[in-house]
């Protein structure tokens, strides 16, 4: 009897913590929009963010973009040949990484690539107490630290999901074109025929936006609210990885549905 | 780091990923070509659409004059109406024949424009009345098998 009333204790305080701390972040999110004034009247600020996250991502994003590409290339014409439609590898490539694979993949890399080390940049700052100190100096820490690493994530994400694609796409044509021998001009013709800008392109690029977003808030919310001490700071940044990937995923399902609903 | 260094970093991180968005605009998507600049809109009323889709290309000799932009359903006269926004640089005769073709065995549906000899042309908003519906394959082979079937038993 006493376990189970005690088990019950557990799940309520389990549940009750965790809805308290969704509305901490979302306080927290509000407090970030509201302070985010400076990041942008002192841009070297934001610049020297958006140099850590999006210039400092460039070398992962590009090779993994070109990988991806290059298996979808080979994976493609495996499945396209055996219908004997080995032009439409094209579309196949531009279509899966504009709408799907771009965004994600891309939003995934970024969120431990550049999301673990904003956190663990906070968190530390929280743990040997300059936030405190900022405080005392009359330094807003979430105007001065936290709003321009968000605002430099949130740029980043976007122009990172672009390049992603932009890569891939090359490596399919490097392995569809260049060494498998599909013809060079049924595969961009193709490809131009299937892709609408505004439909597939820009879809895309309003999810690297919303994913830009979430990972951001996300690693400032866990380096910020992290527990100011060595195994606290790498626990948030476990966490920041692990949520961001399932917000992503998430997310991007509720996009996909409200995006390609099917068009007729 | 030294500001002028990372000024140029950053710098060089958005053009290269200005390059990607318009290497995908310009490239991979259609901004460019499929960017029909004046057209004039046309209706056309079917029994059937079979699988037509919005978006869908218009053609006339198998070339793209225009898109699909609107399917409805009328339900003064149980027809489909379909609205197309087609290239201005095109006119067509008022006796053009309008039909659902398929591109190849599983590729998919167009309107396809088979050119009349009317001296009047088309305006816009005019609608297309001679039109074609989609052929069901069912439908085909379910008339096939009927004629055989009867043919089988004229014989006897």
């Amino acid at each position: 009897m006493a376990e189970s009333s005690s088990l019950i204790r557990k799940l309520g305080h389990a549940v009750v913590d965790r809805i308290w701390r969704l509305g901490f972040a979302a306080r927290f999110f509000i407090a970030v929009l509201q302070y985010s004034g400076p990041s942008f009247r002192r841009l070297p600020l934001t610049l020297r963010e958006i140099y850590f996250s999006g210039v400092l991502s460039l070398l992962i994003i590009m090779v993994s973009g070109l990988f991806v590409g290059l298996v979808l290339g080979l994976q493609g014409y495996e499945t396209l040949q055996r219908y004997g439609s080995t032009e439409a590898l094209g579309v196949l490539v531009a279509l899966s990484l504009t709408r799907e694979l771009g965004p994600v993949v891309a939003a995934l890399l970024f969120a431990s690539r550049a999301g673990s080390s904003v956190t663990a940049e906070i968190g530390l700052m929280k743990a040997t107490e300059q936030l405190k100190a900022m405080d005392i100096m009359a330094v807003n820490p979430i105007a001065r630290v936290v709003a321009p690493r968000f605002w430099g994530g949130v740029i980043s994400m976007p122009l990172l999901a672009a390049l992603f694609s932009a890569m891939g796409i090359l490596g399919g044509w490097l392995i569809g074109v260049v060494f498998i021998g599909v013809d060079d001009g049924a595969f961009w013709s193709q490809m131009q025929s299937g892709v609408d800008f505004r439909y597939d392109i820009w879809n895309g690029v309003i999810k690297s936006f919303v994913f830009g977003i979430a990972v951001s808030a996300i690693a400032v919310f866990e380096g910020y609210d992290s527990v100011p001490t060595a195994e606290g700071v790498s626990r948030a940044i476990t966490r920041t990885v692990v949520t961001s990937a399932l917000t992503i995923l998430a997310l991007d399902f509720v996009l996909t549905s409200f995006m390609f609903r099917g068009t007729s | 780091m030294n500001r002028t260094v990372l000024d140029l970093w950053v710098g060089f991180f958005v053009a290269i990923s200005i390059a990607a968005l318009l290497f995908l605009a310009l490239k991979v998507g259609n901004l460019a070509s499929a960017h029909l600049s004046n057209t004039y809109v046309l209706h056309a009323r079917f029994d059937n659409i079979g699988g037509l889709k919005v978006r869908g290309p218009v053609k006339s000799a198998g070339v793209v004059v225009g898109r699909i932009t609107d399917i409805r359903f009328d339900t003064a006269s149980y027809e489909a109406v379909v609205t197309m926004d087609v290239d201005g640089r095109y006119r067509f005769p008022k006796d053009t024949f309008a039909s659902i073709y398929t591109s190849g065995l599983l590729g998919e549906q167009f309107i396809g424009f088979d050119v009349g000899g009317d001296e009047k042309m088309l305006k816009a908003g005019d609608t297309v009345t001679k039109t074609q519906s989609a052929v069901m394959l069912e439908k085909l082979i379910s008339q096939f098998l009927f004629n055989k079937a009867e043919e089988g038993q004229e014989k006897k």
